[in-house]
């Protein structure tokens, strides 16, 4: 499945994300594994809330952490997130 | 999640992640390959639900995510949805695992309800008669249904098949059942040897053929499924040189609670002598998991013998799993049998060519796993 441009992206439900105290980070919850997710990621994956696009995703982190050229890494991380199964279009 | 300040943990030792909660040893089937110790009908207490709230609570607090409700069958406990509920309060991602028997949907929808994440369901085989036969129970048709329904309510379900000799020539029919039940996760275990596996090993152990066989089917049943269904491949360490990692290192990641709350660093570590592993019911979670005997005895590599003392791989697989060493060699500190570095490497091969000869002679009958064979056993003394 490779990302659809067009198409809004949600959280998968079958996995759960969530902000784990002890850790200090979120991670993503699915049956017999656990992916433990770096700051950025995390923000992208907050995203995917079936209302955003991937371009709205860009568009709104790249206003939030003031930076630009951000589409490529997001494209990349959310293509493999899609691979992954932890999220999918709507 | 109510909780905001983590227990500190000593420096060096890590939280536990993975909780494996065994509610009951009981269970209406009788797996002549099943995890729990030969001897479980000598520990017939079980944990109030208090007590599993308390340790649910503890183990959560020090940073424990993944929840399984496992045991024996864990539906023999009446208490199941009000643990569930409790779990998923502390923001555990909780799995029940289950044969599916006596899984009626209206449990299946209050479990929903209370929170559960998702349900791990074993099938014995991928037809009737020798799922039955394998369960010692008529189970088939029931675990079909109860899969089912365990799509129909929106879970991600994985599907565990333990694979032996007995069944693993069903490979293709194990991926067209998974496929056929929408399991999301396929779970093709091959038996560990250890407790009940270990007594029916001559019966059970597949040739080398006939695992290279299913290997290969499996593997490219995954390429095919990529995207729909996810395939966990187990392997048979006997046909590996190098063991497992056993526990992702001991005292590192995992915590087993059996029914009558002793805590142990590996579900099958009950059957290691004198680890003397302490219970919940007088230390709490987190003494347990710093300050135990048990729990410290193989962290780190000063517990190492020859070779792994000396070895460049002993960070990779921490010396293999010591209740192998122990079952081989009668010595829970010695290297691990499966690794070729291993002097008493031979015991595994010969373990191998003896099941290999028993294959091509009529089978032996198999020792089911029930009160009555449970009872034949001495104390592995962890009382
Ligand atoms: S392996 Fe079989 S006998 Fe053992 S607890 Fe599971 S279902 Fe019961
Ligand atoms: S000798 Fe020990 S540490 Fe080295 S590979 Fe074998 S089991 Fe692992």
């Amino acid at each position: 499945m490779s990302l659809d441009p067009e198409q809004s992206l949600q959280f998968s439900p079958l996995h759960r994300l969530q902000w784990e105290e002890a850790q200090q980070k979120y991670v993503i919850l699915y049956p017999e594994g656990m992916v433990e997710l770096n700051h950025s990621s995390a923000e992208i994956l907050k995203l995917c809330d079936g209302a955003h696009k991937a371009a709205d995703i860009v568009a709104e982190l790249e206003a939030k952490f003031q930076a630009s050229g951000l589409e490529n890494d997001i494209h990349q991380f959310l293509s493999a997130a899609l691979q992954n199964g932890w999220i999918k279009h709507v | 999640m109510s909780e905001t300040n983590p227990a500190p943990i000593h420096p060096g030792i890590g939280a536990p992640r993975w909780l494996l909660a065994e509610l009951s040893y009981k269970c209406p089937l009788q797996c002549p390959y099943c995890s729990n110790p030969l001897d479980y009908a000598r520990y017939p207490d079980e944990l109030s639900t208090e007590d599993w709230k308390r340790v649910l609570t503890q183990a959560r607090r020090m940073g424990a995510v993944q929840l399984g409700f496992s045991g024996g069958e864990p539906l023999t406990r009446p208490d199941l949805i009000e643990l569930v509920a409790h779990a998923r309060e502390l923001g555990y991602y909780t799995n029940l695992i289950t044969s599916g028997y006596g899984l009626s949907e209206e449990k299946i929808v209050a479990l929903k309800q209370a929170g559960l994440d998702h349900i791990q369901i074993s099938i014995q085989a991928s037809d009737p008669v020798l799922n039955d036969y394998i369960a010692g129970a008529t189970t088939y048709l029931e675990k079909q249904a109860v899969a089912r329904l365990i799509k129909k309510h929106g879970y991600p379900m994985v599907l565990c098949v333990v694979i032996h000799r007995q069944n693993i020539e069903q490979m293709p029919g194990i991926l067209a059942m998974a496929e056929e039940l929408g399991a999301d996760y396929l779970e093709l275990a091959n038996t560990q040897y250890y407790g009940w596996a270990h007594q029916n090993r001559e019966t059970l152990l597949p040739t080398r053929e006939q695992f290279i066989a299913a290997e290969k089917i499996a593997q490219a049943h995954k390429e095919k499924v990529a995207g729909k269904m996810k395939i966990y491949y187990v392997v048979p360490d006997y046909y590996e040189d190098r063991p497992k990692a056993c526990m992702n290192g001991w005292g590192s990641t995992f915590l087993t609670i059996a029914p009558d709350g002793v805590a142990l660093p590996c579900h099958s570590a009950r059957e290691l002598p004198g680890l003397d592993c302490p219970n919940v019911k007088d230390y709490s979670i987190e003494q347990i998991w710093r300050d135990s005997r048990a729990f410290n005895l193989f962290r780190g590599t000063a517990w190492m013998q020859e070779p792994c003392a000396s070895c460049d791989e002993k960070h990779k697989d921490f010396g293999g799993c010591h209740c192998q060493a122990y079952l081989f060699n009668q010595d829970m500190h010695s290297t691990d049998p499966v690794c070729s570095k291993s002097p008493q490497r031979w015991k595994v091969d010969a373990a191998i060519a003896a099941a290999a000869t028993a294959a091509q002679a009529a089978e032996q009958p198999l020792l089911f796993r029930n009160p009555k064979n449970s009872k034949q056993f001495r104390p592995s003394g962890n009382e």
